[in-house]
C-alpha cells in the first residue's frame, strides 16, 4: 500500500534542519525500496494556487491554506500497513520539529498505480 | 467444552454464543481483514450451528468449527459479490487473495482478541471512536447500548463506528500487537480506553444514573483479558485499581439510591474478595518497579481498603502516594485530591492553603468537586458562611442528578444549625 507522508513545519524551524541529514535519510529509504518519490519544497512564498470555477481560471498568490505550519516536502512510500508507515514517518528528520501527515494513497479505478511510474522514472534516469 | 451437554444442542449453541462469539469474531476479523464481512460470517456460522449440531452432534472444538464455518460463509459472500460486480462467475483462485489459510490454534485465538483491542484503540482513530469501537467489537455491546451509555443518538454512534471501521480498512490499520518499542505508548492508549469505560460506568458524567454496572463490568473483563495476555505492571495496576473501586460499589449508594461519601460508607459492605484480588495484583505491579500512575492510584485505593474508618486511615501514606503520582503525571485534579488528603493529615487549614494555591493559578474554577471540597474544608475550619457559598457555587456547576441532590442536602444541613454537622449524626 502506498502512503504519502507530507512534511509540515514552521519555515524558520525547517530551515535549520541539516540538508545532509535529510539527503542521507532519503538515500537510505530509497536503498531499502521503501521510497517511491520524495522532494523538499521551496518556501511557501513561492506557492501559487489555481482554481477553475465555471470555466474561469483564477490564479492567486500563496498556498491553499494559510497556516502556521506549512508544507515543506513529501515522501511517497510503500508500506505494509499504517503501523509500518508510522514507523517510517517517525524517522523523517523534520518529524522532531514539525508534523508528518500520513495519507493513504487512493487507488483510482482503472489505473495500476506505481509500477509503471517507477519504471518510467528508472528509464529516465538511465 | 466444559458443562455443555450433548443432549441439548440448542442450549449449547446459545451458551457458546455467549462465551465464545467475541473470540470467534476477533479471529474472523483477522482472517478476513474486514469487520462487516467478519460479523456477517460469524452470524452465518452460528446459524449453521443451530441447523447442524442437533443432527451431527456438537463438535469437539466448537470455536474452531465456527471459525471454519464462518470463513467458508465469507468465501461464499465474496464469490457472490464478485459475480455481482463482474457479471461473471467468481473464480475461487482470486478469492485466495482475500482469505488467508485459516490457522487455528488456541493461542492465536486468544491473541486475536488482543490484536483487536490494539486495532480498536489505534491512535489514528478519534478518541471517542476508540471507546465506541472497543465496546462494539471487543465487548459485543450493541450500538444502541453504547449510544445510551454515552448520551448520544444511535445514529450518531453508528456513524462514528462506521467511519472508524472505514478508516481501519482504508488506511490499513493492521491487526497486531505493536512491537516492543511502540508498545508502551500504544498500551497507554488501550488502558486509557479501558479506564474511561470503567469510569463512565462508575460515575456517569451527566444524567440521572450514577452507576451503570454493565460498563464497569465490561471494563473489568477487558482488564482481566489484558492482564492474562499481557501482564505488564500498569495492566495489573489498572485492573487492581478498578477492582478496588468496584469493591466499594455496594456501599456507595444508600437505599434511596443517594450518593454516600467514602467517609460515611459502611465499610463492612465492601467486597472483600475484590479487595483481596486487587491487592494481590497491585503487589505484582509494585515489585516489578516499572509501575506507573495506575498502580499508584491503586495503592491509594488499597490504603483506604485497609482502613477501618476515615479517622484510622493512614493519611500520611496517602499524601506521600499523591506526591509520587504528581511527579509521574502532573494533573490539577490529582493536586485537588492531595489537598484533601493533606487536610485529613494536617487539618482543614493546611488543606485550604493547598487548595487556594490551585485556585490562585486560575485553575479548577469550573470544576464542581473542587468547590464542594473547598466548601467542606471551610465548614470544618468553622468558616460556615464561606463554606455555604462554595457549596452553592458547586451546585451551580454540577450536572449529575444524584450529585446535585447530595450538594443540596449538604447545603441544607450546614445552614440548618450553623455547625455544619449533618442532622442525622
Amino acid at each position: 500500500m502506498k502512503y504519502l507522508c507530507l512534511v509540515y513545519g514552521e519555515e524558520l524551524a525547517m530551515s535549520q534542519v541539516d540538508p545532509a541529514h535529510c539527503v542521507a535519510f532519503d538515500e537510505e529509504l530509497r536503498a531499502k525500496e521503501i521510497c517511491i518519490a520524495s522532494e523538499a519544497l521551496l518556501p511557501v512564498e513561492s506557492a501559487t494556487s489555481v482554481r477553475v470555477r465555471n470555466g474561469r481560471v483564477s490564479v492567486t498568490d500563496g498556498p491553499f491554506a494559510e497556516t502556521h505550519e506549512t508544507l515543506a516536502g513529501f515522501y511517497l512510500i510503500e508500506a505494509r500497513d499504517l503501523n509500518a508507515a508510522i514507523q517510517v514517518a517517525t524517522q523523517i528528520p523534520p518529524a522532531r520539529i514539525g508534523t508528518i501527515e500520513i495519507r493513504p494513497v487512493r487507488q483510482l479505478p482503472g489505473r495500476v498505480l506505481g509500477a509503471d511510474t517507477r519504471n518510467e522514472t528508472a528509464a529516465r534516469n538511465v | 467444552m466444559n458443562g455443555i451437554s450433548q443432549s441439548d444442542p440448542q442450549r449449547a449453541v446459545e451458551e457458546i454464543y455467549r462465551s465464545q462469539s467475541r473470540r470467534v469474531l476477533a479471529t474472523l476479523i483477522r482472517l478476513l481483514g474486514d469487520f462487516e464481512l467478519a460479523e456477517e460470517a460469524m452470524h452465518d456460522a452460528f446459524m449453521a450451528a443451530v441447523e447442524k449440531w442437533p443432527r451431527d452432534g456438537i463438535p469437539s472444538n466448537p470455536s474452531a468449527w465456527l471459525i471454519s464455518a464462518g470463513r467458508f460463509k465469507a468465501i461464499d459472500v465474496l464469490r457472490r459479490r464478485k459475480r455481482f460486480e463482474t457479471g461473471l462467475p467468481g473464480e475461487p483462485e482470486l478469492l485466495g487473495a482475500y482469505v488467508e489459510t485459516p490457522v487455528y490454534e488456541e493461542n492465536s485465538v486468544v491473541d486475536d482478541r488482543l490484536r483487536l483491542i490494539f486495532t480498536c484503540c489505534h491512535p489514528a482513530l478519534p478518541a471517542d471512536a476508540q471507546t465506541a469501537l472497543t465496546l462494539r467489537e471487543v465487548c459485543g455491546l450493541t450500538t444502541e447500548a453504547i449510544a445510551c451509555a454515552f448520551f448520544t443518538s444511535p445514529t450518531t454512534m453508528a456513524q462514528r463506528i462506521v467511519r472508524a471501521k472505514a478508516k481501519i480498512r482504508d488506511a490499513r490499520i493492521p491487526y497486531e500487537v505493536p512491537e516492543r518499542e511502540a508498545l508502551p505508548e500504544r498500551l497507554d492508549a488501550v488502558l486509557r480506553v479501558v479506564y474511561l469505560v470503567y469510569n463512565e460506568g462508575y460515575t456517569a458524567s451527566s444524567g440521572e444514573s450514577l452507576t451503570r454496572v454493565e460498563l464497569s463490568m465490561e471494563a473489568i473483563r477487558l482488564g482481566r483479558l489484558l492482564a492474562e495476555m499481557l501482564p505488564e505492571p500498569e495492566v495489573l495496576g489498572l485492573l487492581a485499581l478498578m477492582l478496588l473501586h468496584e469493591s466499594r460499589r455496594p456501599a456507595r449508594l444508600d437505599e434511596a439510591g443517594e450518593l454516600v461519601l467514602l467517609e460515611n460508607q459502611d465499610r463492612t459492605q465492601w467486597n472483600r474478595a475484590q479487595i483481596q484480588e486487587g491487592k494481590q495484583l497491585l503487589e505484582r505491579a509494585l515489585v516489578s518497579r516499572r509501575f506507573g500512575p495506575y498502580s499508584i492510584q491503586a495503592a491509594i485505593a488499597a490504603v483506604h481498603s485497609d482502613a477501618p474508618s476515615v479517622a484510622a486511615t493512614d493519611w500520611s501514606q496517602i499524601v506521600g502516594l499523591y506526591d509520587v503520582l504528581l511527579r509521574l503525571e502532573p494533573s490539577v485534579v490529582v493536586e485537588l485530591n492531595r489537598a484533601v488528603a493533606l487536610a485529613m493529615r494536617d487539618g482543614p487549614l493546611a488543606g485550604l492553603a493547598a487548595l487556594d494555591a490551585i485556585f490562585d493559578r486560575d485553575e479548577l474554577k469550573d470544576y464542581h468537586r473542587a468547590h464542594a471540597a473547598r466548601g467542606e474544608l471551610c465548614v470544618r475550619a468553622g468558616r460556615i458562611k464561606e463554606g455555604c457559598a462554595c457549596y452553592e457555587r458547586a451546585l451551580e456547576l454540577a450536572k449529575q442528578a444524584p450529585e446535585r441532590r447530595f450538594l443540596e442536602r449538604r447545603l441544607k444541613d450546614i445552614s440548618w444549625d450553623g455547625t455544619g454537622r449533618p442532622r442525622s449524626a
